[in-house]
């Protein structure tokens, strides 16, 4: 698995702990996965669940310094993004990866014009000349589906709506045609019927250019319907991965279920009392011992409180991998009120060898 | 025409709230103005909930805050039981409005950073002179309400709670003054999904215990469907449809209710349906949805405002603005090309629906600068 050619992007273990005066915080906490050229991966959780970071820290963008610590490994393009200088890393963004941030108003210079936005990475990375960036810019625009290209090279962020924005800076990771695009919340800040337009775009986008794809979201709604895979994380640990549709249709982890349960349907009737998840998330500069999710869970027994469950294979009808941190997974146990067809005879109580890879 | 029309009002019931043709709109320099609600009316019951629906920028918020006076409305009436709130001196308005109160959007930068929560949740009481025990044990009762422990959370400061916590204090806050009307503005779009429910269920509950009325200004069709008993969607000041919110998803027929159902995750299939406006929507490109935004509010659109986006749109759009008709027992809209059950109480609109199934969504644009 790890000697594979065609994966775009390997993680090993990779942790990201903030040193901070009250203690260590550890974001990111051993997560592993991997993404093959063309396939997209979704990434859910709350706020606070280490999503962006770990996006972050997979760029490159968050590295060892004396206030954060990064270990294990991120292989992108057959570079260790953690063991090579800055300036080799830098050499990466652009043609290997590309990152689109969630707020359009604050990651465009106010101060630049669209046009120049877009010729600047050009010029660097491709070495292009003024004439070549503009006419390749004219056309990033154009693919971006934003209309009178040429007129809005020449305009100023201010002068776009957020969509409009949105685009431009999609527009930008997509200049030096980079083969692994992560996406940061990347219509969280927009209106709901230019959300549908953007992510539809970025799933376009990716389909013509065999571009693997990482999208980040708390919405759970946006990335069901346009990612191959999820990985459900909590408290800075992967939950669960798998298959986009067996997570949402069913889900091992009691997180993940909880969590779909939480949201309001737009079948169910008015007034339907939610099912919450009550608690909240734990502070990380103190995780519980054990499982991270024991302290809210509908299921939480004594063992739960003891011992950390690790991710396990736990079988997926299709073959695929499916992976959930959990010592009673919903389905695979058989005797909770999950959905019961794809069970495998995996047996909650036998310890699974405590694989962690992913994929 | 000052609004879209009045055909949803209920002259026969006794609202608690009542506002009619409101009018909001706000001067930018060179005398140009943003037309933010254009003659909204609503009718609001004794123990219901009204959703209000609809994108940024469609006047939801400026809606909220005219009902309550802050600031007041350009034109038109804001009645709470029976007494008009608009052009109150400031004293006056104090005391009538206080059976009115407000929950925002971001709760955490709505409350004070510097005081505690108990202070916090008495100042409402405190104002009108409450004070001593009778106070804290109105607090304490106020917050197990909202579901917070008092002695946890007596002395801290909103930055030691999570935005969920912040959002049960304002909560807090409001009931404190013993409201009959409650105005959410967007309450839980700040907030996760998992503390989303939370406080969906919170608010609900709190509905029935303290008996109020709610109007719920939210972006999210399935959280506004999940609370409300009425749905009004609003597009650039103006009402374009009213609906129950009992499958509402299913029966919602303005083309700009149905973009907006569409547009949510797994709306998709609900949305295409054989119904014809639903059909003709589908077929839309996205790419060619995409080039469409929102018309700015300073100059908006002859006519109906949704036309220049809308896929139905026709010469009589542009010329004529469309007044809400209602199309089922307590089903509202406003556009010329939804056809009326039986006999239809404006003819031109008749004639409009009758050719609007077969006319093709193939000219958007038409009149459109």
């Amino acid at each position: 698995m790890n000697a594979n050619n065609d994966l775009v992007l390997e993680v090993n273990d990779l942790r990201t702990t903030f040193l901070t005066p009250r203690g260590p915080v550890g974001a990111v906490d051993g997560v592993s996965m991997s993404l093959r050229a063309g396939e997209t991966l979704g990434i859910v959780g709350e706020s606070g669940s280490g999503k962006s970071v770990l996006g972050r820290t997979v760029m490159g963008l968050i590295a060892d310094n004396p206030t954060t610590r990064v270990s294990g490994e991120v292989r992108i393009g057959g570079h260790d993004v953690h063991a090579i200088t800055p300036r080799e890393r830098r050499r990466l963004w652009g043609p290997e990866v590309a990152m689109v941030f969630q707020d359009p108003m604050t990651s465009l210079n106010p101060v630049k014009k669209v046009g120049t936005h877009i010729t600047e990475a050009l010029r660097l990375h491709l070495k292009l000349d003024k004439a070549e960036a503009h006419a390749r810019a004219v056309e990033l625009l154009r693919q971006v589906f934003i209309p009178e290209a040429e007129r809005r090279m020449r305009q100023y962020p201010h002068e776009l709506s957020g969509g409009m924005r949105q685009r431009v800076v999609i527009a930008m990771a997509l200049a030096c045609d980079p083969k692994l695009l992560i996406a940061d919340e990347p219509t969280t800040a927009l209106d709901v019927t230019v959300q549908k337009q953007i992510l539809d775009l970025l799933a376009t986008l990716a389909a013509e250019r065999n571009m693997a794809t990482i999208l980040i979201s708390h919405d759970l709604g946006a990335v069901e319907g346009r990612t191959d895979r999820v990985a459900v994380m909590y408290a800075g640990r992967t939950v669960e991965t798998s298959r986009t549709s067996r997570v949402f249709h069913a889900p091992e982890h009691p997180y993940a279920e909880a969590l779909l349960a939480s949201i309001p349907r737009l079948d169910d009737d008015p007034h339907t009392v939610l099912r919450a998840i009550e608690g909240t998330p734990p502070n990380l500069l103190n995780p519980p011992v054990g499982c991270r999710f024991a302290p809210r869970c509908r299921f939480t027994v004594d063992r739960c409180r003891t011992e950390d469950p690790a991710l396990r294979e736990l079988g997926d009808a299709t073959g695929a991998t499916h992976l959930a941190a959990c010592h009673f997974p919903l389905v695979a146990s058989g005797d909770r009120a999950a959905e019961s067809s794809a069970g495998e005879p995996a047996n909650a109580a036998a310890t699974a060898s405590p694989t962690q890879e992913v994929n | 025409m000052a609004g879209s029309g009045t055909a949803h009002m209920r002259p026969d019931a006794d609202p608690v709230l009542s506002v009619d043709q409101m009018v909001v709109e706000f001067p930018v320099g060179r005398r140009q103005v943003v037309h933010a609600v254009s003659g909204m009316n609503i009718d609001l019951l004794p123990g219901e909930t009204l959703g209000i629906l609809g994108e940024s920028g469609c006047g939801k918020s400026s809606a909220g805050r005219a009902i309550m006076q802050e600031p007041s409305p350009t034109k038109g009436s804001v009645r709470l039981q029976g007494t008009e709130l608009t052009g109150l001196r400031s004293a006056d308005l104090r005391r009538k409005r206080a059976r009115m109160q407000m929950i925002m959007q971001d709760p955490v930068s709505s409350l004070n950073p510097r005081r505690k929560v108990h202070a916090l949740v008495a100042e409402g009481l405190k104002i009108w002179g409450f004070d001593g025990d009778d106070l804290d044990t109105a607090i304490r009762e106020t917050l197990v309400a909202v579901g917070l422990d008092p002695d946890a959370v007596w002395d801290r400061r909103p930055h030691e709670l999570s935005g969920g916590q912040c959002q049960r204090v304002c909560i807090a806050r409001a009931l404190m003054m013993n409201p009959d009307v409650l105005i959410c503005d967007e309450p839980v779009s700040a907030l996760d999904v998992s503390v989303q429910a939370q406080i969906l269920n919170l608010l609900e509950r709190t509905k029935q215990n303290y008996d109020l009325s709610m109007i719920f200004i939210a972006h999210d069709v399935s959280v506004v469907k999940n609370i409300s008993d009425r749905v009004m969607v609003l597009y650039l000041g103006k009402t374009c449809e009213v609906l129950p919110s009992n499958d509402m998803h299913v029966r919602a027929v303005h083309p700009y209710s149905r973009t907006l159902i569409a547009s949510i995750p797994g709306g998709e299939e609900i949305a295409s349906t054989d119904d014809p406006v639903v059909g003709d929507l589908a077929a839309e490109k996205p790419q060619s949805a995409g080039v469409t935004e929102l018309p700015s509010p300073l100059n908006p659109p002859s006519g109906c405002r949704f036309r220049t986006r809308c896929p139905l749109a026709t010469d009589l759009c542009a010329a004529e603005e469309p007044e809400l008709r209602e199309i089922a027992t307590g089903h509202f809209v406003a556009c010329h090309h939804v056809a009326v059950d039986g006999a239809g109480p404006a003819a031109a609109a008749g004639a409009a629906a009758a050719g609007a199934d077969p006319a093709s969504p193939g000219d958007p644009a038409v009149g459109v600068a």
